[in-house]
């Protein structure tokens, strides 16, 4: 690793080591661009190292979000096959469960839907689900199957790609915050470290849930606030559950604004052995405290749907927070109102699948070509005029 | 089930019996959480009160005991506390979560044994004493994870526990006085030392003697293992370690060496004990510091490198209303836990007792001697030069040494908290409680040693016990 | 000390314990040294740190899967199992 001996200017200063911007460093290396990435500590030390790692088509909802989950999942199998090994990329497919006539219905509805826009989805009745998951609760009334739906070790990810992209000659610079920018009349033209300074052609805000602070020092509003989860770890078991298992009524508090605690059951089995159960929704801003009103109704959930459950261990709990818009859009692209300001930031529960796909559009768009994909949708300039600066960024949020 | 009291007290080896019995002592209601099924912890772990016996079998529980009337006394104490109805005892549960709440502190408890019939319990109250205690340090060698390797500790307790010896001829290794008990109760209870091999040397000692000498007493418990190792003609090999334990399904022998002062062995040293069936490692104590941490204590980096909460003169750590005693301050042995918990009972009860009161003076006394034990007794500096790559550290994820290199040397893994992620080491069913001190000095780096960050995610374990789901589910928010 | 001998079985086979006795030394007593294999490398384990904090000791007592056996107290009958 470089820790910014060299020259401190580059073509473009990627802000955050999490998959986004690793990502990002990564493409914009393979197109040739000089890259330096700065990372508050190491990389995947936020909402990268505290997810489920999920690359989901079924759970999106439609328009641009599946679109790019569609663009983004290409680039997976694709653009970064030969390295699917070190991040553990596993086909495991979702599964979504109806329990309740009326749920049944609804998933029935959203089926046919998807299947107009492309998406693989397989409608289960009860005999194919059970076959598809031994375990699954009695009630359970049928599903749909969803074989395009991957996942992988968001960390690894995360940690390979920042590697991957060093390797390519990209600079990766640790525990290194940044503090300002520079700005050259309206122009952000690089960042303020206590490291010093790093001039750069572009700078993009890959800083997840802390992006709206980064963005608040150049002036300019970027909503992304966080959204608190939940997720159980297991003792190792022998295969019970085969899929991403989870109840038709988890689509519904994906794409809810509600403030309260939420919590649909998504059960997964891992290749270590673990069941991960998750997973909750609350805003409750960066609050750490651990809540048993949270793990209870995990529990609850998880049971009801793989009943055996009940005598299983956790041995583990974790949290994250997802750094999600208003809109329930990520922010993709160039910030007209600080030129020079580009933004990869608030993907929600869907930063791992969309990571892929974001980095390889914006690194495009970086190096001044049309991207694969329109990134109009997910413009920053979707939330207003710009601000004056703040003058610096305080000590960053844990 | 649920208690309401003033004062609840984690654990009930020496410094959890002598909190409580203070506590109550001192007029509050005291309720104690305990994962043994009787009172004792490790140190004063005897057999099962379960099993019908004779007034001598209790006074032969005392035997290789040492402080064993002390224990006798607490206990004592303790159950007249418990039949005065000023101490509920709760043993055999596991606290998987403690909690802070608006006006004090809540434990929630899991049974420790599923088929032994304790229901979970969750505890209220004003003030809390965390007096969990500690285990065995480990640092990993080629063919550790083999059956018939202990932890010294553990060798320990089989044979407190069950009066019956875990094999028959033993070698025992790793650094500090606590390798001499371990060997001569083994060889009191009829096994074959074959050698103690301490990586340290005794004149390590020489320059801390003026800091043992407020403790007479240990230096009389020094002289009881001399000659208990005279008696059973244990050799007593300073300077050496076990490089390699030798054998495919089980331990059979063990490949040993010399090393100089860092901990490098000395070429030409090597030498073979075969005939070997319990290998038995030590090196030192790791506070369990999972509760502290979770509460949100100040922590620090004691002489012995271990993590530990900072306390006042009173036991109250950084947390108000929140006490420690015992090994979770700092290592230094059951006769500074009592006082410790003694000290840490009496301040939980009275707070604010009204006019200052003064730490009794052999607490200083025998924390000054701990830290000589713990500077005369070092983690070898050069412990990472024994592994290969292939040497398992992670004992429940299977990880390598060469796995923990790589995860270092490419993806810049620095500490424990990304070398879970990157490599799973500690994420399997210890959550790192074996393998997080080892883990931490591997992520510092060849002969580095870890720094309290690191340690402090290692220790950082948001569920403190394995819990059940169908107990979870129970939960009412 | 004599306590009371129990008989439990071992995978199926009687073994004679102590009464108070725990599970690991019942084993271990009568030369049992490994009991379950780890997931990945297949490699027998069996007593380590003898407290109940390794987890290296897991065994099936009476149906119930992942038990410390180096916890758990012997009794009349009591069904063990290897994994």
């Amino acid at each position: 690793m470089n820790f910014g001996n060299g020259p401190r200017g580059s073509d473009v200063l990627v802000m955050g080591a999490g998959v986004i911007g690793a990502a990002t460093a990564y493409f914009a290396a393979q197109q040739g661009l000089s890259v330096t990435v700065l990372d508050k500590g190491l990389p995947a030390s936020g909402t990268s190292s505290a997810c489920e790692g999920n690359i989901l088509v079924s759970d999106k909802e439609l328009g641009p979000e599946l679109e790019l989950t569609r663009y983004s999942l290409g680039v997976w199998h694709n653009d970064l096959a030969e390295h699917k090994k070190l991040w553990e990329f596993e086909s495991k497919g979702g599964i979504i469960v109806a329990s309740r006539e009326s749920s049944l219905a609804s998933l029935n509805r959203v089926m046919a839907v998807q299947k107009g826009f492309g998406v693989d989805v397989e409608e289960l009745d009860q005999a194919a689900l059970r076959e598809a998951e031994p375990h699954i609760s009695p009630e359970a009334l049928g599903g749909a199957s969803y074989r395009e739906d991957c996942q992988v070790q968001p960390m690894l990810v995360a940690a390979h790609l920042v590697r991957l992209a060093t390797e390519a000659g990209a600079r990766f610079i640790a525990d290194t915050p940044v503090t300002g920018f520079m700005r050259d009349g309206g122009r952000v033209t690089g960042v303020r470290t206590p490291r010093g300074d790093f001039p750069a052609g572009a700078v993009v805000n890959c800083t997840g849930t802390w992006a709206g602070e980064l963005a608040a020092m150049a002036g300019v509003e970027v909503p992304v606030l966080p959204r608190r989860g939940f997720v159980m770890v297991t003792e190792p078991l022998p295969p019970m559950v085969h899929h991403k298992v989870y109840a038709a009524e988890y689509i519904d508090n994906v794409g809810s604004s509600d403030a309260g605690l939420q919590a649909s059951p998504v059960v997964e089995g891992t290749p270590s052995g673990t069941i991960l159960i998750g997973s909750t929704r609350e805003r409750v801003g960066f609050d750490r405290t651990v809540s048993t009103a949270a793990l209870g109704l995990l529990a609850r959930n998880a049971t009801a749907l793989f009943p055996f459950l009940e005598r299983v261990k956790a041995i583990r709990h974790y949290h994250g927070f997802r750094p999600y818009c208003p809109d329930h859009l990520p922010v993709i692209g160039h910030d007209d109102r600080a030129p020079g300001l580009w933004h990869a930031a608030g993907h929600e529960g869907a930063g791992i699948g969309l990571s892929a796909g974001t980095g390889k559009l914006l690194a495009q768009a970086l190096a001044g070509l049309t991207p694969d994909l329109d990134l109009t949708p997910f413009a920053p300039a979707r939330f207003g005029e710009a601000r004056p600066q703040t003058a610096s960024r305080e000590e960053a949020t844990a | 089930m649920s208690v309401t009291v003033d004062v609840a007290v984690v654990g009930a080896g020496p410094a959890g019996l002598a909190a409580a019995v203070a506590a109550a002592e001192a007029g509050a209601r005291v309720a104690v959480v305990d994962a043994g099924n009787q009172p004792g912890g490790q140190f004063w772990r005897h057999a099962p009160e379960t099993v019908q016996r004779q007034a001598a079998d209790v006074q032969a529980d005392g035997h290789g005991h040492h402080g064993w009337n002390t224990y006798l006394d607490l206990r004592a104490r303790f159950d007249a506390a418990q039949h005065a109805g000023r101490i509920t005892y709760l043993p055999g549960l596991q606290v998987w979560m403690a909690e802070r709440s608006e006006d004090g502190f809540v434990l929630r408890t899991t049974p420790a044994v599923a088929s032994a019939g304790a229901a979970p319990v969750t505890v209220t109250a004003d003030r809390l004493v965390l007096c969990p205690g500690g285990y065995d340090r480990q640092l990993p060698v080629p063919g550790w994870d083999l059956p018939g390797v202990l932890a010294a500790g553990g060798i320990q307790a089989f044979i407190k526990a069950n009066g019956v010896l875990p094999g028959k001829r033993f070698v025992i290794a790793g650094t500090g006085p606590f390798l001499l008990p371990v060997a001569a109760g083994i060889a009191e209870a009829g096994g074959k030392v074959l050698a103690v091999l301490e990586s340290s040397a005794p004149s390590a000692w020489l320059p801390h003697l003026a800091a043992a000498s407020g403790v007479p007493g240990k230096a009389l418990e020094g002289a009881e293992y001399a000659a208990a190792f005279a008696r059973h003609r244990i050799p007593y090999r300073t300077r050496s370690i076990v490089t390699e334990v030798l054998g495919s399904d089980r331990a059979s022998g063990v490949r040993t060496a010399r090393v100089d002062p860092a901990g490098r062995v000395r070429p030409g040293t090597e030498r073979v004990y075969g005939d070997v069936d319990v290998v038995g490692f030590g090196w030192g104590f790791t506070p369990q510091m999972e509760l502290p941490v979770s509460l949100g204590v100040e922590t620090r980096l004691d002489a012995d490198g271990s993590l530990v909460g900072v306390v006042d003169d009173r036991q109250q750590s950084s947390v108000p209303g929140l006490y420690l005693a015992g090994e979770v301050t700092g290592v230094g042995g059951a006769t500074l836990a009592v006082l410790e918990g003694l000290a840490a009972g009496a301040a939980a009860a009275r707070p604010d007792p009204g006019v200052p009161v003064k730490p009794p003076a052999a607490i200083a006394r025998h924390r000054r001697f701990a830290q000589a034990m713990h500077q005369a007794h070092p983690v070898p500096a050069a412990w990472q030069d024994w592994l290969t790559p292939d040497t398992t550290v992670c004992r429940c994820e299977e990880v390598t040494a060469g796995d923990i290199t790589e995860a270092r040397e490419d993806l810049g893994a620095r500490d424990v908290r990304s070398l879970k992620s990157f490599t799973r080491a500690g994420m399997g069913w210890c959550q790192g409680r074996v393998c997080g001190f080892a883990a931490a000095c591997l992520g510092a780096g060849p002969g580095e040693a870890p720094g309290a960050g690191s340690l402090a995610g290692s220790a950082k374990r948001p569920l403190a016990a394995p819990v059940g789901i169908g107990e979870l589910a129970a939960l009412d928010g | 000390m004599n306590p009371q001998p129990v008989t439990i079985t071992f995978d199926g086979r009687p073994l004679t314990a102590a009464a108070g006795q725990s599970v690991g030394a019942a084993l271990a007593s009568q030369g049992v040294t490994a009991w379950r294999s780890t997931r990945k490398g297949g490699r027998p384990r069996g007593l380590f740190c003898g407290i109940g904090v390794c987890f290296d000791c897991l065994v099936t007592v009476d149906g119930e899967t992942n038990q410390r056996a180096c916890l758990v107290e012997v009794c009349e009958g009591m069904e063990v199992e290897g994994s």
